[in-house]
C-alpha cells in the first residue's frame, strides 16, 4: 500500500514537502486586485476587437485566424490568471491540459474525417 | 513522504485531512472535472461545426443572430469573471462583507446573462427557429442551452456560498470554497469565449445573410 502510494506520488511528481500545509498555499502568490483588473481590461479590449472585426469587410481566410487568435489569447489569460494555473502547482495544469489536448485531438480528427472546415 | 492537508471546502467546517498526492483533493478533483467538461463541450461545438451551413430550410444564423445584443451578453459574462476573482481577493483578506457583495454581483451578472439567453431563445422561436426546425436550430439550442444550464448551476453555487456565509457555515478562511466555485465559473466563461467566436462571429457558409 505504502509502495503504491509512493509510486503514485512519483508519477505525479509530488515533492517531498517539509510542511504538508505548503500544498494548500499557492505555488506563487496569487495576483493582486489591481492585476486582476488589468487582466479584465485587456479581456474587454480583446472582446471589443473581436466584435469590431465582425463588421470589417475582410476575407474569411484572414478573419477566421484573427478571431481564433483573439479567442485563444482570452482563453489563456483567463486560465492562467483568473484560474491561477500560472501560480498554482503544475500538476493541476497537467490534468487540465491532458483533457484539453485529448478533446482537441479527438474532435480535430472528427472534423478532418468529415471534411468540415470553418472556411 | 509527501502528504498534504486537504481543506474540504468548508463542508466539514474547514476540517483538514491528509492526501497522498500532496495536493488538496477537492481542487484536484475540480480540475479533473473541468478537463472532462472539455470533452463534453468539445463534442457539442464539433457537432455544431459539422452541421453548420448544411440546413436546407431557414431560419439561418444570419436571419436570427443579433451580434450587438450577444456582444453585450459576452461582456457581462466576462465582467462576472472579474467580480469572481474580486470575491476571492476579499475572501483571502477575510473581508466577509465584500466577499458576499462580490459573490452577489457575480451571481447577478450571471443571471443577466441567462436572462439574456432566455430572451434570445424566445426571440429566435418567434422568428421560426425551434429545436426541430433544422440542423442549425438543433445544434445551436443544444450547445448554447447546455452552456446556459452550466451558468445556472454556477449561479446556484454562488448563491449557496452567500447563503452559507450568511448562516456562518463557511470556515473563517473562506478562500478555498470561493476559489473552487470560481474555477467552475471561469471555466463556464472560457467555454463562452469559444462559443461566441465559433457560433456567432465566424460567418457561416452559403446560407448566411450578413
Amino acid at each position: 500500500m505504502a509502495d503504491t502510494e509512493s509510486r503514485f506520488q512519483e508519477e505525479l511528481g509530488a515533492e517531498d514537502l517539509a510542511d504538508p500545509r505548503e500544498a494548500l498555499a499557492p505555488h506563487r502568490e496569487h495576483p493582486s486586485a489591481k492585476e486582476y483588473i488589468r487582466i479584465g481590461v485587456i479581456l474587454a479590449v480583446l472582446t471589443a476587437l473581436e466584435v469590431a472585426s465582425y463588421y470589417v469587410d475582410v476575407n474569411t481566410s484572414v478573419l477566421i485566424p484573427t478571431l481564433f487568435g483573439l479567442a485563444l489569447v482570452k482563453f489563456v489569460l483567463v486560465v492562467l490568471w483568473f484560474m491561477h494555473l500560472r501560480f498554482d502547482d503544475r500538476r493541476y495544469a497537467r490534468f487540465f491540459v491532458m483533457g484539453l489536448a485529448l478533446a482537441a485531438t479527438l474532435y480535430l480528427i472528427v472534423l478532418i474525417s468529415f471534411r468540415a472546415f470553418l472556411v | 513522504m509527501a502528504l498534504a492537508i486537504d481543506k474540504d471546502g468548508g463542508s466539514h467546517g474547514g476540517e483538514e485531512h491528509q492526501t497522498t498526492t500532496g495536493l488538496p483533493s477537492t481542487k484536484l478533483a475540480m480540475w479533473i472535472f473541468l478537463a472532462s467538461e472539455c470533452l463534453l463541450f468539445g463534442a457539442l461545438i464539433t457537432t455544431y461545426v459539422l452541421y453548420r451551413g448544411v440546413s436546407k430550410t431557414g431560419p439561418y444564423p444570419g436571419d436570427v443572430f443579433d451580434i450587438p445584443y450577444t456582444s453585450v451578453s459576452s461582456f457581462v459574462l466576462l465582467a462576472s469573471s472579474l467580480t469572481m476573482v474580486m470575491a476571492l481577493v476579499a475572501a483571502q483578506k477575510r473581508d466577509v462583507v465584500r466577499m458576499r457583495l462580490w459573490l452577489l454581483t457575480t451571481a447577478l451578472l450571471g443571471l443577466t446573462f441567462v436572462g439574456g439567453q432566455v430572451y434570445e431563445f424566445t426571440a429566435f422561436y418567434h422568428e421560426g427557429l425551434s429545436l426541430s426546425t433544422n440542423l442549425f436550430g438543433t445544434t445551436f439550442y443544444v450547445l448554447t442551452g447546455f452552456h446556459g444550464v452550466h451558468v445556472t448551476v454556477g449561479i446556484l453555487m454562488l448563491l449557496s456560498l452567500v447563503g452559507m456565509s450568511a448562516a456562518d457555515r463557511l470556515p473563517d478562511d473562506a478562500a478555498f470554497p470561493v476559489e473552487m466555485v470560481g474555477l467552475y465559473w471561469h471555466f463556464v466563461d472560457i467555454v463562452w469565449i469559444i462559443i461566441f467566436t465559433v457560433v456567432y462571429l465566424i460567418p457561416t457558409g452559403p446560407d448566411v445573410v450578413r
